[in-house]
């Protein structure tokens, strides 16, 4: 731990500087820098939004503003990086650092608690910290009790949570590393508009990471764009200067990061045959719930689940996708995996037609593991969760293997997804995109007749996006049902069908029928009941 | 939707507002207090005085049942395997085959069970009644532990119940795959490793992450003010007073009716 800099660090509050000369640094163990060569002076009150294509060292620059870089040995460092005219390690507390997982933005399990952990540290008199404890929250928008369980917050209410301990730290430079990545639309824009608010309060230093241009145009007042750092080519700073020329510029070599930039729109393959029609899957009346996850051997006094959403009638059709939207808390997410065969149903039924159940029974969540995946794919939200194997092909070969078929499509989803060059990679070493194509790729594999994807978009850059979309409009031409969690309206849009909208907890029952789509796949009805049925099921 | 393990309302009983050191010295008192003698006497004395508590910790009999059934079979089973081995002394009470049950040896028996639920029912009434964040604020304040050590072991105690819902989550991402359902006996086991394994991943992985946190608000720079005071009150007295009254009646009545069993004769 570097020794520290108390020197003002009570007060705070003024906006700081950033002064990179010729800063390079090397993570441990990585045979190429991860910034080279960066030479950039941020005055004191600038916004700036950084771009660059994934390896250009985003991340690594913010982590060693807010002095957080660690004290690795065989860490190599060159040139100097300066917050005020000091190592950013001797000036912890002038800088706030905000990360793309909400959960890891959380450090106490109460909200008070947690906005005060910051200004604690940095040695502020307790009736100050709770002055400011106060002020931050109201300053973000979160009108919570002092006591307010942590656990029981929306991600976007997170991310705001850790703005405001920020906040109360007083920070003169303010650091956001994907700070909107995983959160829903509404989410985004509640995070954006409490970094506004705290900037105009303020006026401290700004600089975020995002590949969403759009978020943070009205924000910044500066674009620098960075180049990968590699010991062959420079690397530091490629483009810099106002939002409006940096982006005329660099127009066409951020689409082709994968950048999203305003007023652009990844060209996507269009649907071409309408469904058939053929209902695979049928709920009606459904109640889902993630507390029925079966224990086998639970004795205790539990009570009958509360269905998250119920109420549900809906057709799966062959060549036809379906949108599951809603608010934070209505249950999409549960909705996903209960018609993916992974949870129990609370209360109704769901039953799989012939075509798709193919002597397999009715219910999906009774299929063994062999008979749902070459049903039904499941693609979580977060790829890592269903990785099996320390290899990019075995990923890939797991499921044909199992089902006792050729693994002779392995090689053309590879080229299919664009990642033939890493058929030996660990799956965990890939990058986020790279990860989303292979975790699609390895649930296609056994080709399933049903896709259900939670968020599949979600913190995906454009390039990522595009092929995505197009990936599923092929599939949906060639007959598979589709369906998908998200936020996402051009996604939605992309894919056609229905939507199904839950509504959040608490609000009266509502029906809806929207959108259905020109093959009239979908008969959509929800309601969720405030006086649910808590239709008892399970092993007791 | 997270089970976080301390995300419960907080408590509003009695107890629950006490400083956590004063519950903590008057459950030590008793546990030792208990351990000097092996009689039912004391034991049952102390365990009464206990379950007269309950209300004061907010416990209902039921809650305290669902949660502690553990303890209960645990002595169950400690009284009974007593009841088998101790010195058979005094009237024969059952005798079949091997099994023999005698006066002396059921009371010892006894006197085990019952003690080995009055030792563990302060531990239980403590954890009902205090907040762990109160807990980590006494032992850095009070006790001037380490405040690194302390508030680091809350930060990480939150994951653990992040940890319950990840596990779920990569058990249902698993057999999304199709994985742990072949393979009979062996293949479940070689798919729960591979599950466990996943789990440790995410879990170094969100734990750097909430470090990375904590070190940028400036965790462990050097010394802290504590926004929230853990004091002691009136109460706090009144809790450690009841300790030491609790146990000097289990073990006076324990002398008097001439049932005190040394535990270390």
């Amino acid at each position: 731990m570097a020794a520290h800099d108390d020197g003002g660090t009570g007060s705070g509050g003024w906006p700081a500087a950033v002064s990179a000369k010729g800063w390079g640094f090397q993570h441990a163990g990585r045979s190429s820098p991860a910034v080279h060569d960066l030479t950039l002076e941020i005055a004191p009150g600038e916004r700036v939004l950084l771009l660059g294509p994934s390896g250009a060292g985003k991340s690594t620059l913010l982590h060693a503003l807010a002095g957080v870089l660690g004290s690795d040995e065989d860490a190599a460092e060159s040139g100097s990086l300066l917050v005020d005219g000091s190592p950013p390690s001797h000036r912890r507390g002038r800088s706030g650092l905000m990360q793309q997982d909400p959960e890891a933005q959380v450090v106490l399990s109460r909200v008070g608690d947690d906005v005060a952990f910051g200004a604690e540290n940095l040695a502020v008199p307790p009736a100050e910290i709770w002055r400011r404890a106060a002020a931050a929250l109201d300053a973000v928008g979160l009108d919570l009790p002092l006591d307010h369980p942590t656990s029981s917050l929306s991600g976007g209410q997170k991310q705001r949570l850790g703005l405001a301990g920020m906040l109360a730290m007083r920070p003169g430079l303010l650091l956001l590393d994907e700070p909107t990545a995983n959160l829903d639309p509404a989410g985004v824009l509640e995070v954006r508009d409490a970094v506004l608010r705290m900037l105009t309060d303020t006026g401290a230093t700004l600089v975020v990471v995002e590949h969403r241009v759009p978020v943070w145009l009205d924000v910044v007042d500066r674009i620098v764009v960075l180049a990968p750092g590699s010991q062959r080519q420079p690397g530091g700073v490629l483009l810099d200067g106002p939002p409006a020329r940096v982006l005329e510029q660099s127009r066409a070599m951020l689409i082709s990061a994968g950048i999203w930039v305003p007023d652009y729109l990844p060209v996507v393959r269009p649907r071409q045959n309408s469904s058939s029609g053929e209902v695979l899957l049928t709920a009606r009346d459904l109640a889902v719930s993630r507390a029925s996850v079966p224990r086998r051997r639970h004795r205790g006094y539990r009570p009958a689940p509360v269905p998250t959403a119920s109420g549900i009638n809906i057709e799966v059709c062959a060549g036809a996708a379906l949108g599951i939207t809603g608010p934070n808390g209505a249950g999409k997410s549960t909705v996903a995996l209960t018609l993916g065969g992974l949870l129990p149903i609370t209360g109704g039924q769901l039953s799989a037609a012939d075509p798709l159940a193919r002597g397999a029974g009715q219910s999906p969540f009774d299929w063994t593991g062999p008979e749902l995946v070459g049903r039904i794919g499941n693609v979580f939200q977060e790829p890592e969760h269903q990785f099996v194997t320390g290899r990019v092909l075995d990923e890939l070969a797991f499921g044909p293997r199992m089902l006792g078929q050729g693994t002779a499509g392995v090689e053309e989803l590879l080229v299919r997804l664009r990642l033939e060059h890493l058929a030996e990679a660990n799956p965990y070493t890939l990058s986020g995109g790279e990860k989303r194509r292979l975790s699609v790729a390895t649930v296609l594999a056994t080709r399933p007749q049903i896709l259900v994807m939670d968020e599949p978009t979600f913190g995906q850059d454009a390039n990522t996006w595009a092929e995505l979309a197009t990936l599923l409009s092929e599939l949906l031409d060639a007959g598979a049902g589709v369906v998908a969690v998200t936020h996402d309206a051009e996604f939605t849009r992309v894919l056609g069908g229905a939507q199904l909208e839950l509504t959040a907890a608490g609000t009266p029952a509502a029906s809806a029928v929207l959108g259905v789509d020109r093959a009239a796949s979908a008969v959509l009805g929800v309601d969720r009941a405030a006086a649910a049925r808590p239709e008892v099921q399970g092993e007791y | 939707m997270s089970i976080d393990v301390l995300a419960g309302p907080r408590s509003t009983a009695w107890l629950a507002r006490a400083n956590p050191l004063s519950k903590l010295g008057a459950g030590l008192a008793l546990t030792i207090g208990l351990l000097l003698t092996v009689d039912w006497v004391s034991a049952s004395v102390a365990l009464l005085c206990e379950l007269a508590l309950l209300p004061l910790a907010g416990l209902a009999p039921r809650v305290l049942l669902g949660r502690g059934w553990p303890i209960l079979a645990a002595a169950l089973v400690g009284g009974y395997g007593s009841a088998l081995l101790a010195p058979k002394t005094g009237a024969v009470l059952l005798e079949w085959g091997p099994l023999l049950l005698t006066e002396g040896s059921l009371q010892s028996g006894v006197a085990i069970a019952l003690r080995g639920i009055a030792i563990a029912l302060p531990g239980v009434l403590l954890l009902a009644s205090t907040d762990p964040t109160d807990l980590a604020d006494a032992l850095a304040q009070r006790l001037r532990l380490p405040h690194r050590f302390v508030l680091g072991a809350l930060a990480a105690m939150r994951l653990v119940g992040l940890l319950v819902e990840e596990w779920q989550n990569l058990g249902m991402a698993r057999r999304a795959r199709g994985a742990g359902s072949s393979g009979g006996v062996l293949g479940r086991f070689r798919s729960s490793l591979g599950q466990a394994m996943a789990l440790l991943v995410q879990a170094i992985r969100r734990a750097s992450r909430l470090a990375v946190t904590m070190e940028a608000k400036g965790f462990g720079a050097g010394p802290r003010t504590w926004a929230r005071r853990s004091e002691f009150s009136a109460r706090d007295a009144l809790v450690l007073l009841g300790g030491m009254v609790i146990i000097g009646a289990a073990l006076a009545a324990a002398v008097m009716s001439g049932t005190w069993n040394s535990a270390f004769s």
